[in-house]
């Protein structure tokens, strides 16, 4: 799909001393990893990554299954977290969306300038592209790979752009376009445990699509939809994988290159 | 404000929306069928696509048709009121109907009055919404649909898969066999020409002997009293003028205010339905036949449809599902409606425009499974000619759908409140107390990543398909922790 969507236009800081990191709740207790390797991306970059304790998860699963004051509450919560002026780093897409913009909804009537607030919520790949403007040196061998974005990501974030970007920036990787490559690939939250034939089908097109590539591993920004998709793949005793970006990123530059 | 009273017997369609369900069950499982949707589907992006080669001008005309329908429905009562006044003076005759029943009664008091006994119908959703050809049919009045795709569907005693298309859903081969199983003197060929052109010869006869024409209205220009029509077979112009009594029906959220409205909003619906620049017939009727003409009808009426919208139209927010011109694009790109077609829905008006306009026609409750069953991936939005926010409306939706009721919120929508089960409430209500206080939220990963080993190698509905996630040793926030402690440590 080519519309023009201009949701995720916006303008730019420099590049700050200090972030915060938003790590989300199924990075936190399933995917760590890609917490940490964001954070050592970032700090290889020149910037300092703080990481507050008190955060937990956006709302999101609460806000798009109706229960929109039982969202609400944890939200405010999130806010009382990042009390410093400075950009707020966050390693997905879809929980960006939710607190770049649907904040801006849920959270009117009860946080005073949550415009502010959710002017300072960046997704990694938009900040590594448009803030810190990275160029990156790949030290990997020759790949080929995919790209997934989550559809709230590319509709909100606009991360089809930059993550395309980031990976166009690897001399030595291929990015190879999967059939139907912006097509959802059937997670939505809840809607997979309320839906579960329904998003069951369109996973099982997605890792078709992807496996009819000869890529070697897909990259996504999102563990929602890989988690989605790995377990699907894994299900059906594929070897194919998902990686998140910031792992991939920061081992192709680093490492000799091992990724 | 009245909220819209719905009754459960009055349509055919609640009893099914509420098999939603059991519908995806048979729908997702019969190959033939999603390969006909994901074909049929692919094309017609395609199509859209290829109709709009320059994004700017796309979004531009977006804009445009966007505030377009806004105003009109920000005048809406007004409008309604002109558009009245002045088709009554190009004598046009006028007819309000609240419910489908009334719509209906007044269309067989309008045939009774002629003693009409057969009816030729174009393309109208409107009058599938009032399931008109039942109620004709048992009246005795015959209603035969001249559209092909409607054709097809009447004759395979189906209803329309697709706003645009109605036959979707079927192959050529199939339409093939129906042709050849129901119409005498049928030799069973797959040639598309062929079978076009036999339908054609079927309806053709029917055409010159149709007591009554009926066919839906796209756009009601109030300042000129016009009634605008697109089709694409010319049968729209047959119902129109061909037989006596040409009888108008479609919904009051079609009124647009000036004549210059329309020609943006048809440039867009063409191109976003079928890919078209324009259709091949364009219908503007703003008279029955008048002194001298060789054709026409001698009478014209309109019957404007409720049905559910002013509830819409009361909130500000759900008012933009007004908007819609009934283009078809949302459903083009949906990949739910994709995986299980139209039929699966079980309402007149499929795929994400169904998903929320259903709700004030049908009421909550037996339409709740149906705006859950998307994962907001947005592509319908993105496509949307007239940028109705449909992700938006479907989280308003789930939101009306759980509301609590003691609480005396206001009434907003028939059966608000119909999805809420206590177990999920109490569920996202525990949710909510762990996730807000970090304390508890860093025991409670702290119980999960422990007692990862105990973690169930089924869970519920997420691993028919899928296996399970583990959780990781240990938390993000603990090697964060430990991780901040090392390099303090090494600093000293
Ligand atoms: S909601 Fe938008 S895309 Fe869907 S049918 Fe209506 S106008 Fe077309």
């Amino acid at each position: 799909m080519t519309q023009l969507n201009t949701q995720h236009l916006r303008s730019y800081p420099n590049k700050p001393a200090q972030v915060y990191l938003y790590g989300t709740c199924l990075v936190d207790s399933f995917f760590p990893d890609s917490g940490i390797d964001a954070i050592e991306f970032l700090e290889q970059q020149g910037v300092e990554v703080l990481y507050p304790q008190g955060q937990s998860c956006c709302g999101q699963p609460a806000y798009n299954s109706g229960y929109q004051d039982e969202a609400k509450a944890v939200a405010i919560e999130q806010i009382k977290q990042f009390p410093l002026d400075i950009p707020i780093v966050i390693i997905s897409g879809s929980c960006g969306g939710m607190m770049r913009h649907h904040y801006k909804d849920l959270l009117a009537d009860d946080v005073p300038e949550i415009e502010k607030f959710c002017d300072r919520i960046f997704e990694f790949t938009e900040f590594l592209v448009n803030v810190l403007r990275v160029k990156l040196n790949d030290k990997g061998d020759p790949q080929r790979v995919a790209l997934h974005t989550s559809c709230a990501a590319r509709r909100e974030m606009g991360v089809h752009i930059t993550g395309r970007q980031l990976l166009g920036q690897l001399d030595n990787v291929e990015l190879i376009t999967h059939d139907y490559e912006s097509e959802c690939c059937g997670f939505g939250g809840t809607f997979s445990v309320k839906h579960p034939d329904i998003s069951g089908a369109m996973v099982k097109d997605k890792t078709k699509n992807l496996l009819d590539t000869d890529v070697v591993k897909y990259i996504s920004a999102d563990w929602g939809c890989m988690m989605n998709i790995n377990g699907s793949l894994d299900y059906q005793k594929k070897g194919l994988r998902g990686e998140h970006i910031a792992t991939y990123l920061l081992n192709r530059t680093t490492n000799n290159g091992e990724a | 404000m009245n909220v819209h009273q719905v009754d459960p017997n009055e349509s055919k369609y609640s009893a099914s929306a509420t098999a939603f369900r059991a519908n995806v069950d048979r729908d997702l499982a019969n190959d033939e069928l999603r390969d006909n949707f994901r074909g049929a589907m692919d094309y017609l992006m395609d199509k859209r696509k290829n109709a709009f080669p320059i994004e700017d001008e796309l979004e531009t005309l977006r804009e445009k048709c966007k505030l377009i329908k806004q105003r009109c429905l920000l005048k809406l009562p007004q409008l309604l009121e002109q558009l009245e006044a002045n088709l009554q003076r190009n004598g046009i005759q006028v007819h309000w109907a609240e419910s489908i029943t009334d719509a209906n009664e007044i269309i067989a008091q309008l045939i009774a009055q002629k003693n009409g006994k057969t009816v030729v119908k174009g393309k109208s959703m409107v009058s599938e919404e009032t399931a008109l050809n039942d109620y004709l049919e048992a009246r005795d009045i015959e209603c035969l649909e001249s559209d092909m795709g409607e054709y097809i569907v009447q004759l395979a005693h189906q209803h329309p898969s697709h706003i645009i298309m109605p036959a979707i859903h079927q192959n050529k081969k199939q339409v093939a066999k129906l042709f050849a199983d129901n119409i005498e003197g049928f030799e069973y060929t797959t040639d598309v020409d062929a079978l076009i052109g036999e339908g054609r010869r079927v309806l053709r006869d029917k055409f010159c002997h149709a007591d009554v024409g009926i066919s839906g209205v796209n756009f009601a220009v109030a300042e000129t009293g016009t009634l605008c029509l697109v089709e694409n077979e010319g049968n729209g112009r047959m119902c129109t003028t061909v037989p006596d009594l040409h009888i108008a029906i479609t919904g009051i959220e079609k009124v647009i205010e000036f004549l210059d409205d329309m020609p943006p909003l048809l440039s867009l619906l063409t191109r976003s339905a079928t890919g078209q620049i324009i259709s091949t017939y364009f219908n503007m009727i703003t008279h029955r036949r008048q002194e001298g003409d060789k054709d026409g009808p001698a009478e014209v009426h309109l019957v404007l449809l409720d049905n559910g919208r002013s509830q819409a139209f009361a909130d500000e927010e759900m008012r933009q599902t007004l908007q819609c011109i009934r283009c078809g694009a949302c459903m083009n790109h949906c990949p739910v409606y994709t995986r299980i077609g139209g039929h699966a829905y079980g309402t007149v008006y499929p795929g994400p425009i169904g998903k929320i306009i259903s709700p004030h026609m049908l009421g909550i409750d037996a339409t709740k499974d149906l705006f859950t069953a998307s994962s907001l991936c947005g592509a319908c939005g993105d496509v949307c000619p007239v940028k109705i926010p449909i992700p938006k409306l479907l989280l308003r939706l789930r939101k009306e759908s759980v509301r609590k009721q003691s609480d005396g919120s206001p009434q907003i929508m028939h059966g608000q409140g119909a999805g809420r089960k206590t177990i999920e409430a109490l569920l996202w209500q525990g949710w909510s107390i762990v996730h807000k206080s970090p304390t508890l939220y860093r025991i409670s990963m702290f119980m999960l990543t422990r007692c990862r080993g105990l973690m169930p190698k089924k869970i519920g509905p997420w691993t028919t398909v899928r296996t399970a996630p583990q959780p990781a040793a240990k938390t993000l926030h603990e090697r964060i922790k430990a991780r901040n402690k090392a390099t303090t440590q090494g600093a000293k």
